[in-house]
Formats: structure tokens, C-alpha cells, sequence
């Protein structure tokens, strides 16, 4: 299943990327909240000393997410969209401060985080929450409502305050302030996930991820958690990363759209040029195989292979396997993303060559 | 039928099931008067959200109801066999043989210990009189017709050597190696990527319609229905609330459910400020209201909504729904859950 990869662990893989890489894909607004600035995120899955040394397997390592750039506008929602194994995840992990990159960084307001000590750190990673997938793992099941929700204010503002809040964060989401002395079991799935908003807001950020925050919910609870949100984002002028793999969902929400795949960024732009112009062939893809519910009957280009592995990822560009435009150059050469004139940003050779 | 073509016999007949999970303090009914047919060849969507009953619909119809679950009312009518009066014996023999079945995760569905050709082989001699050569040739041709590719050597393999969606389409194979004349699939495609997602419903739709397979396509995915089945039933706390024509119910559906659920599903291009939601959630099985079960989420909810069970009213040829609405457009109710089939 797995096979060595020389060189230490932080060894750019992408030689060609490594070169003068542009400032990729940042964003045009100039009032960036957030950056992220050729992020990257290697997991090292070789084992221990005695498996590698007695199965000689050496480094094994999963690139979850490979230089990837972007920045979030105050005020918008910048979604990621991608397949199982595209690395949307960790990069909100990353930003978040959930995992530690192994190269690269990410700057709040400019600031960049690693530069921080912890306690210089925290005010700013108060001004940030995530809000998970699954609402029936996120909440621990033996602690009340107003124990999850007030939990990330209580020792700074105390129990009665953070009671107080606590109940007028549940009506904000739509619960009762009743909803308080209860456990995570007596609520349904809408439910839990509306108390998982109400905690990400008690320490009054300005920036949430969120991490798949419908996918475990049926259409009809996905609707109202949805309108809940961007109604929210208006009342509070939140901004937001919205990870999903459903595109549906995310045209209905973005701003603009990061479109992964296998830890890269290919394309970049905002929602009405992604979804209205894909250029990136694996953008047009993934559009295709949404399922028409308008009954059209258009026919949909068939798309052939699955996402590789990342610990293998195919050299060059990692969708050539896929892609029918794929070129000799593209089996070799890693395409580094680039700006259009129309200001989307792809990282495909047959768009820059004019190809497609 | 109404008077559209010739209507065949139904393949299935499901006659009002009701399953009934028997406790020490009480008996909840998890599904209650269901009934539809299936005709040969024809696709059937079962269509609703967690808690509906769609699952517990398919299990039914092939007995492999979780114990204490049983069938406490109705038949399961299949090629003139009442399913439901069979021995295990008897069932053993229909499922896998006549009945084909697709589960959502491949990989449980699949024993990790067979390679994925010694499962095909073993299925096809248990049920078809075939030598061990034979059953051997007719599981590789059944490989590389689900688009497997150099299935010789993949016969060799074992399920964790292949992707999730080639494992999806093993299990594909092995549904309909013996030629089955129905298929239950449930969720067939939600535990895969969406790119890989519409390779698997092509791939289905097109083995069936070749072989002239019915197919009873459960899921919660409006957009998977839409693509693949000619009829689809809406089921909501248990029961049938809507059934027709595929492109009748997406396009006009009648059942204030069936609307709510169309319009709270984001559209590419829509542009709506808000999304339509319905508000509440399904209840549980142990807390269904009285009267009609969607009574408390319904906008145009009324006074007999509280009251009784609305019946499956056909309000447009084949297209029926269960909602009071339309009770006295429709004139003469229908007896209660009964398709249009049933009428002489």
C-alpha cells in the first residue's frame, strides 16, 4: 500500500512550485481578515522506527494540503469546496490553530500567527471559532446546555453572566432559553447543531469555519440551519469559511469559491465566475455530476477515475489521470495558479496555453 | 392503472405493510399502511428523510427486519408469492436469487476475508446450476460489465484493494450476477464522492434498463431520483405521503411536504434570498402526532388535519397524495393507502 518518500519531511515536493511562486491567489479585497499564505500540511504515516526499519517501508507521507494561498475578505464567505481527500478540512484546522502547518502561515488582520507567542495569540484565537460536521460528536453528552454554550466565556466573565449569555445566544439561534437545563440527547439533529452555533458565538468572534455544518442533517433542518446562518452573518457581520462538498449548498452561500483538490488549490474566483464560467477542468467536473433536478435532460459529460490516493499523489498535475485535456507538460510540470484578466485565479496548463 | 398504457402485472405488490418494533412498555409502529407496486423493469425512487421508514420499507419487503421487528399487517406480494408467510429457507432462496440487494457503505457490505471473485462465484453456484468453470467466466464478464477494469486479475483481489467506488460497483456485480428480476438499493451512492456518485447511477441505471431489472432506488437525495427512477414515493414518519410519475412530483408536487422539501433543496443559479424551510423536524417514532403526522410543520394545515389519517387521494392520474387538501377535489376518497392499482 505505501512506499518510501525520500528526502526530510519539509522537502518541497513541487519542485517547479517552490521556484518563484507567486503571491497565489490572493484576494483581490484589499480588507483581508484572513490569510493564508502557502499553507501546507504533511502528515507523516511511516510508523515507528522498528516497522520502518524491519519492513524498510521508510518516510510514508500523506500530503494533505500542498501550498495552498487565499485570503477572506471581511464580510464574506469564502467556501472550499472539494471531494473526500481534497485537504478542506485541515486547512480549516489550520486556520483555526488546530493543527500546526508544516510550511507556510496564516495571518489574522495582518498578523501573522506563528510570530505569536500563546498569550499574545489568544485574543486573537478568541475572535475565531469552528463550527464542526457532526453535532452529535461535538457536544459532550453529559454536559447541560448552558455548560457547552457559556463554557468558552465562563472564566473570563463569570457563571451569572455567562448564564445570561448563554440564554440570549440560544434564542438567537432559534432555541428557548428553557433549553438550558437540558442535555444534547433531547434535542434532534437541527437542534444540537444550532447549540454548536450558539457555543462558536459566545466569545463573540468575527471569523468561523465552517466545517460541513449541514451535511449530517436532513434537506428540510439543512434549509433553516442555513437561512440561520447568513441570517446571522448579516446581524453580525461574521465572516465566514464554508467547507462543504456539496456545490449546491456552497453556490447558495459563498462569496466567492476555493475549489481543492487533493490538497490544492485550482481554482479561484467568485461564486457567479466558478459556477457561471468554470475554467479548471476539474471544476467543470464537478459541476457536471451535480444531479438535474430541473429534468432537462441535458446530457452530462461522463466522468471517468477517483480522487488518488494523497500518498501518491500522480506527478505533475495531480488531475491529469482525469482530466481529458492532459498534455505531456501536465504529466510533468506542476501548474502554479495564475491570474486571468477577469481576476479568477487556475492553476491548469491547457487554460494558460490557451488549450481549453 | 388509469388509462394509460397497458398496464402489466406488478412485479411487487406491497400491500398495507405496517412493521411494529415490539417493546416490554410499549409497541411503536414504525411504518403503517404502506402500499405501492412495482412493475418489471420499472425504477421506483423511495424518497424521504432520516426516520422515514424508506430502509425499514426495503428490509421488509426481503425479511431482514432487525428483530423484535416484525410485519404485523399487509402483504408483500412478489411474483404472485406472499413473501411475508415464507420460512427463512424459502427467503434464503428468493433474496440473492430473484431478489438482488445494494447496501450504501461497500465496505460492509463486503467480507473483508473473500476475494472479491471467490464472493461472485460463491453466490452464482449457490443460487444457478453452473460448474465451477462456468460461474468463473460468467463472474468475470459480470466484473468487466460493471466496468471494472482487467477483471481477470481483479477476481484475485480483496475488497480493501479497491477504491470506494470500484468497491460499489463489486457490490453491484454481485447484486445481479444471478440475473435477479428486482434490486433493493439503498443509499447506493451516499457514501461516495459526487464525481464518483453519478458514475454509479449511470452504471445502475443502465445494467437495469439492459436487463429489464425493477429496481426499488431508496434514498434521500431528490437530485438521485430525479436522474434515474420513473416513479417515486415521498414517505414521511412511517408512511406514504405522495406518490407518482417522477417528473410530476418534482415538478408539481402536491403534498405540502413534498413542496417544502423541493423548495428547502439550494439550486444551482437560484438566487433566492432565503431558502423555503420547513421548520420543526420529523418526529420520533414514539412522539407522532395525531391526525396526519405532519400536522404541526404543515403550512396549510386544518381543522381535519388534526383529526384523522389523511388517505392516498389520486389527485391526478397516478399521482397520488395523502393530505386533506385535496380530499374533496378528488371527490369519492379512495379506500385508505390503496394505490390506483388496486381499483378494478
Amino acid at each position: 500500500m505505501t512506499a518510501p518518500v525520500t528526502g526530510p519531511i519539509t522537502a518541497p515536493t513541487h519542485a517547479s512550485a517552490s521556484g518563484a511562486a507567486p503571491a497565489a491567489l490572493r484576494a483581490e479585497p484589499a480588507d483581508a481578515l484572513v490569510q493564508v499564505e502557502r499553507l501546507r500540511r504533511y502528515f507523516d504515516v511511516s510508523g515507528g522506527w522498528l516497522r520502518r526499519t524491519v519492513y524498510r517501508t521508510g518516510r510514508v507521507l500523506v500530503r494533505a494540503v500542498s501550498d495552498v494561498s487565499f485570503a477572506i475578505a471581511r464580510g464574506e464567505t469564502f467556501s472550499l469546496v472539494g471531494e473526500s481527500g481534497s485537504g478542506k478540512s485541515t486547512v480549516g484546522r489550520l486556520i483555526v490553530g488546530l493543527e500546526r502547518p508544516t510550511a507556510g502561515h496564516v495571518l489574522f488582520e495582518g498578523q501573522r500567527m506563528d510570530a505569536l507567542s500563546r498569550a499574545q495569540a489568544l485574543p486573537l484565537r478568541r475572535r475565531m471559532q469552528m463550527i464542526f460536521q457532526d453535532p452529535y460528536a461535538s457536544l459532550n453528552p453529559r454536559w447541560r446546555v448552558k455548560h457547552l454554550v457559556s463554557e468558552p466565556v465562563r472564566h473570563r466573565v463569570g457563571r451569572a453572566a455567562g448564564m445570561e449569555l448563554a440564554g440570549r445566544l440560544l434564542e438567537q439561534v432559534g432555541l428557548a432559553r428553557s433549553d438550558l437545563e437540558k442535555y444534547p440527547h433531547e434535542f434532534s439533529g437541527g437542534q444540537r447543531q444550532r447549540i454548536c452555533i450558539a457555543r462558536a458565538l459566545a466569545s463573540n468572534p468575527e471569523f468561523l469555519v465552517c466545517d460541513e455544518p449541514t451535511s449530517a442533517l436532513d434537506v428540510s433542518v439543512q434549509a433553516q440551519i442555513l437561512n440561520l446562518m447568513l441570517r446571522l452573518q448579516r446581524e453580525l457581520g461574521l465572516t465566514y469559511l464554508f467547507i462543504s462538498h456539496n456545490l449546491a449548498v456552497v453556490y447558495y452561500v459563498s462569496t466567492r469559491v476555493g475549489v481543492l483538490y487533493l490538497g490544492a488549490l485550482c481554482e479561484v474566483g467568485t461564486r457567479d465566475q466558478v459556477f457561471g464560467r468554470p475554467r479548471h477542468p476539474y471544476t467543470r467536473m464537478l459541476l457536471d455530476s451535480i444531479p438535474d433536478l430541473e429534468l432537462s435532460g441535458k446530457p452530462r459529460t461522463p466522468v471517468g477515475g477517483e480522487v488518488p490516493s494523497p500518498i501518491h499523489p500522480p506527478p505533475g498535475c495531480t488531475f491529469h489521470p482525469r482530466c481529458p485535456f492532459a498534455n505531456g507538460r501536465c504529466r510533468s510540470e506542476v501548474p502554479l495558479p495564475r491570474r486571468l484578466p477577469d481576476g479568477v485565479w487556475v492553476a491548469c496548463h491547457a487554460v494558460e496555453e490557451g488549450r481549453l | 392503472m388509469t388509462a394509460t398504457p397497458a398496464p402489466a402485472a406488478p412485479l411487487l405488490s406491497v400491500r398495507h405493510l405496517e412493521v411494529q418494533f415490539p417493546s416490554r412498555r410499549r409497541t411503536l409502529t414504525a411504518l403503517q399502511d404502506v402500499s405501492f407496486d412495482v412493475l418489471p423493469g420499472e425504477i421506483l425512487g423511495v424518497v424521504g428523510e432520516s426516520g422515514a421508514g424508506k430502509s425499514m420499507t426495503g428490509n421488509a419487503i426481503i425479511g431482514l427486519l432487525e428483530p423484535p421487528g416484525r410485519i404485523s399487517r399487509g402483504e408483500v406480494l412478489f411474483a404472485g408469492r406472499d413473501l411475508t408467510r415464507l420460512d427463512q429457507a424459502a427467503l434464503r432462496r428468493i433474496r440473492g436469487r430473484e431478489i438482488g440487494a445494494i447496501f450504501q457503505d461497500p465496505l460492509t457490505s463486503l467480507n473483508p476475508l473473500y476475494r472479491i471473485g471467490d464472493m461472485l462465484v460463491e453466490t452464482l453456484q449457490t443460487h444457478l446450476p453452473l460448474s465451477a468453470a462456468e460461474a468463473r467466466r460468467r463472474a468475470i464478464a459480470m466484473l468487466a460489465e460493471v466496468g471494472i477494469p482487467a477483471p481477470q486479475e481483479r477476481f484475485h483481489h480483496y475488497p480493501h484493494q479497491f477504491s470506494g467506488g470500484m468497491r460499489q460497483r463489486v457490490v453491484i456485480a454481485l447484486a445481479l450476477c444471478t440475473e435477479p428480476r428486482l434490486v433493493i438499493a439503498d443509499e447506493p451512492t451516499t457514501a461516495l464522492d459526487v464525481s464518483v456518485q453519478a458514475q454509479i447511477i449511470n452504471l445502475l441505471k443502465r445494467l437495469c434498463r439492459e436487463r429489464r431489472t425493477a429496481v426499488i432506488l431508496i434514498t434521500h437525495d431528490m437530485g438521485v431520483i430525479a436522474e434515474t427512477a420513473d416513479r417515486v414515493c415521498v414517505m414521511y414518519a412511517g408512511r406514504i405521503v405522495e406518490i407518482g410519475p417522477v417528473r410530476q412530483v418534482i415538478k408539481h408536487p402536491l403534498h405540502p411536504y413534498t413542496r417544502g422539501l423541493m423548495a428547502a433543496i439550494p439550486h444551482l443559479g437560484g438566487v433566492a434570498e432565503e431558502l423555503a424551510q420547513i421548520d420543526g423536524s420529523m418526529p420520533r417514532l414514539d412522539a407522532i402526532p395525531p391526525g396526519c403526522a405532519f400536522n404541526p410543520r404543515c403550512p396549510r394545515c386544518f381543522a381535519p388535519c388534526l383529526g384523522a389519517v389523511p388517505p392516498l387521494w389520486e389527485v391526478e392520474p397516478q399521482h397520488q397524495a395523502a393530505c386533506f387538501l385535496y380530499g374533496e377535489e378528488a371527490g369519492a376518497p379512495a379506500p385508505a393507502g390503496a394505490g390506483p392499482e388496486a381499483r378494478p
